[in-house]
């Protein structure tokens, strides 16, 4: 058998008085992690909670005794099992990393050689620092597979990267990290590019695992109800300072600072909130998509038969995984990708197939907005251009009337009006997206279709933006067709709902009806994988689902 | 140093002074050349003196009036050259990246073959086949240096073809030369600045090199790459006169060098740090 180190127990990390200072190309130093301590006990997990840029990642990776490029550990102190990590030679921090602490990234289909087998790259750490041989490595990373659920354990790690599924290989990284029983593991963000039904049995696994080995371990996440499913302590984050810190449910039921109160309040509005009623507006459809069929290339359907309709003031939102064909409805709404089957009807008329056989009126009455506000925006443009191109394209209006329109603009969605003469990146992402809906407004159209426009925000930002919809809702009539995988999002703001499933539409109708029992099956396999905040969320859901069977 | 935003790095001021001086020089030639370039005035390659800068050359004329003359000739073809390929090389470029398709596939294989094949083998065979002269040396090096700009381009233009900005754009019912003349090319232009000054560069060692082999410029009239050819038996005699138009290559070709890798490096930083 294996040659086990001792088990560490009693504290294994404290973190002291941290202060991590980045220095930017104009010579100036930032600071990046301002006073931050904690302590961390063998088994216990530590929520670190915030938005981007509080510095999550950041702490998580400096317990590697590693800081980004540009990046340095100015102050404090990082004990483990009592020696500082600071004061270690290059030669110590090799033998650190991987061994005492190991890293779960964000991406594992990034983190994978996909030129290597799973088992090669698993084994990797323990071979290189001669922990085990090669038979040791062996039995106990088939071991590891089979503690994280993976299917044939046996020869999981035969297989490449590319051969298992994006849960299976984020589940093969926790056996990568875990092959050289490390004492302190460090999630960042684990589950966040998984899809919810797939994060539910990632979630599990790695909380068995922990719970198992009694390994300590950081759970870095932006999400309130997943870290409530794992972590015994959370520590809330802002701007590189400490909000607060307290034990899961204490943190999560009586936050004592408002900034976590507004965290908490926006992850149970999104739990809890009422649905939108089914307020039909418009007796006549804006738009209606009948019996649509679309494929990219060769004979596999991305879409199948699929059939909407959105009436005026509407707010359509479309769910499904990744893979379910809800970008390509949107692409082939807009003419991008040319329908194979089916008809597209605007104002009652049909859409020609492709964009480029459609007249000006019919593009300027269906507008879109992006994921990816940074890509949407050309940055070489002001705002003035970006916002007023529309109008004088559309309009053909002159160049101070323009200029009026877009400070009007600018002002409908909250931004300052001199901020006319600003290009993106002196923006905010969430600044940016609203950028993205006041140049899509421009063109004063009946639809806008909002692919995952909330999803690359944090969720607070979000929040604002879904505000902002609705306020324009309210005002202008306009109809919504939203694109997204957050259920508590479509919860906040669609009075109708369709739920896709591999290209086909399996439920559609009003929200209240379609998130109500009866479900269809796989609505409710959907409904059902949102994590909640109720700590015991993740075992009443497994426990349920086994007796299901 | 920061002059309006734009980080002035202490190589770009070099650069761009080595660049003014050689252009300066060949421009203003007729008025700050001390003597006639083509008037014999002495003995065959006479040691600089106070009269003659850099002394005389194999048939005793001044080598520095000869240098500020001879580039208006080296520096003059090597940018028309240059020009000539950016026509052709962005404009088949951007064709290939913003539609794809059999367009791309044409230009592509098109340049292949060229490719395939050393610049100097098919500039020989072109100048034998039409004769030599400054037209046909344009051309030649022009067409065959478009295949790099084309190559250029068109990777660049389809990295930013595919953002969503300009699929933004292409919703709105923008006419082809609004995406391509206000989204895409703005985006694409530092790489492409950069690889104009590259290009320059081999261009202009190219025009040396013609003339070195002797299918360049013909006497009287000399660029830089003749007049080292010309004076290149004096190398064995330990005479310094072919080093000088040489060094004026080498100048030249270092001082864009330098203001092509500060303009690189304005591109790969991040957007907010320079504009």
């Amino acid at each position: 058998m294996a040659q086990v180190r001792p088990k560490a127990e009693g504290q294994i990390l404290d973190v002291r008085n941290l202060r991590i200072e980045a220095v930017t190309e104009t010579g100036q130093r930032v600071t990046l992690i301002d006073d931050i301590s904690f302590t961390l006990n063998a088994g216990e997990v530590l929520g670190l909670i915030g938005e981007s840029g509080a510095g999550k990642s950041t702490i998580g990776l400096s317990t590697l005794a590693y800081a980004r490029t540009g990046c340095q550990i100015t102050g404090g102190q990082i004990m483990l099992h009592g020696s500082d990590l600071r004061g270690l030679s290059v030669r110590g921090r090799q033998s650190l990393r991987g061994v005492k602490v190991a890293y779960i990234a964000q991406s594992a289909a990034a983190a994978f050689n996909p030129a290597h087998t799973i088992f090669d790259q698993v084994a990797e750490v323990a071979l290189k620092h001669g922990l085990m041989n090669r038979a040791q490595v062996r039995m106990d990373a088939i071991r590891l597979f089979r503690e994280l659920d993976l299917p044939n354990p046996d020869v999981f790690g035969k297989r490449y990267p590319h051969q298992v599924s994006g849960g299976q290989l984020q589940r093969a990284m926790a056996a990568m990290a875990m092959i050289a029983k490390p004492d302190l593991l460090v999630f960042d963000e684990p589950t966040t590019a998984l899809d919810v039904t797939t994060q539910v049995e990632v979630l599990a696994s790695f909380k068995k695992l922990i719970r198992e080995h009694r390994t300590a371990a950081l759970y870095i996440t932006h999400d309130l109800a997943v870290v409530a499913q794992i972590a015994d302590r959370i520590m809330v984050l802002r701007g590189g300072k400490m909000v607060e810190q307290g034990t899961a449910t204490q943190i999560l039921q009586q936050p004592g600072m408002d900034y976590t109160r507004m965290l908490v309040a926006e992850r149970v509005a999104a739990e809890q909130s009422r649905f939108v009623e089914d307020h039909a507006a418009g007796d006549r459809p804006v738009l209606e998509v009948k019996n649509v069929v679309a494929a990219y290339r060769g004979t596999v359907n991305v879409i199948d038969d699929v059939s909407i309709d959105v009436r005026r003031g509407d707010t359509l939102a479309i769910v499904g995984e990744s893979g379910s064909g809800k970008s390509t409805l949107a692409r082939v709404i807009v003419g991008l990708l040319p329908r194979r089957q089916g008809d597209v009807l605007f104002d009652a008329a049909s859409l020609k197939p492709r964009l480029q056989d459609r007249s000006k009126e019919q593009l300027r009455r269906i507008q879109m907005i992006y994921q990816m506000p940074d890509v949407a925006l050309n940055p070489r443009q002001t705002l003035l251009d970006i916002i007023g191109r529309p109008v004088q394209f559309y309009f053909g209006k002159r160049r101070a009337e323009v200029r009026v329109r877009v400070e009007e603009l600018l002002q409908q969605i909250d931004l300052p009006p001199d901020y006319i003469k600003r290009r993106p990146h002196e923006l905010s992402g969430g600044q940016k997206q609203r950028v993205c809906i006041a140049r899509a407004l421009a063109a004063e159209p009946d639809i806008i279709i909002c692919d995952e426009i909330t999803s690359a925000l944090d969720p607070l930002v979000a929040d604002e933006i879904l505000r902002l919809l609705r306020r324009i809702q309210d005002d202008t009539g306009v109809a919504f067709l939203f694109i997204t995988h957050d259920l508590g999002t479509v919860r906040r703001i669609a009075n109708k709902v369709a739920v896709m499933l591999k290209g086909k539409m399996v439920a559609n109708g009003p929200t209240e009806q379609v998130f109500s029992p009866p479900f269809h099956p796989y609505t409710e396999l959907l409904l059902s994988s949102v994590p909640e905040m109720r700590p015991d969320w993740l075992d009443e859901v497994l426990s349920r689902r086994r007796k299901a069977g | 140093m920061r002059v309006g935003g734009i980080r002035i790095t202490l190589t770009a001021i070099i650069g761009t002074l080595i660049i003014l001086a050689c252009v300066g020089g060949a421009i203003l030639a007729p008025w700050v050349a001390p003597h006639d370039p083509n008037l014999p005035m002495g003995g065959r390659w006479d040691p600089p003196s106070p009269e003659h800068w850099l002394g005389l050359d194999q048939i005793g004329r001044d080598m520095f009036s000869r240098i500020l003359y001879g580039g208006r000739i080296s520096i003059g073809l090597a940018m028309l050259a240059t020009i000539l390929a950016f026509v052709v090389g962005v404009v088949t470029g951007l064709a290939a990246a913003i539609f794809g398709g059999w367009i791309d596939m044409l230009f592509s294989r098109v340049a292949d073959v060229v490719l395939s094949i050393p610049n100097l083998m098919w500039a020989l065979i072109i100048l034998s086949g039409f004769g030599t002269g400054a037209t046909i040396i344009v051309l030649t090096i022009g067409s065959l240096y478009s295949v790099y700009v084309f190559r250029v381009a068109r990777s660049v233009a389809m990295n930013v073809v595919v953002l969503e900005y300009v699929e933004a754009a292409r919703l709105r019912g923008e006419g082809l030369m609004w995406v391509i003349l206000r989204e895409i090319l703005p985006n694409a232009l530092p790489p492409l600045a950069a690889e104009f000054g590259l290009r320059f560069c081999f261009a202009f060692l190219f025009v040396a090199a013609l003339s070195f082999l002797g299918l360049g410029v013909q006497p009287p009239d000399a660029d830089w790459g003749s007049m080292v050819k010309e004076s290149a038996l004096a190398i064995p005699a330990g005479i310094a006169a072919p080093l000088y138009p040489a060094a004026a290559i080498a100048l030249l070709t270092i001082g864009v060098n330098m203001v092509v890798d500060w303009l690189l490096s304005m591109y790969s930083r991040p957007q907010g740090e320079n504009a």
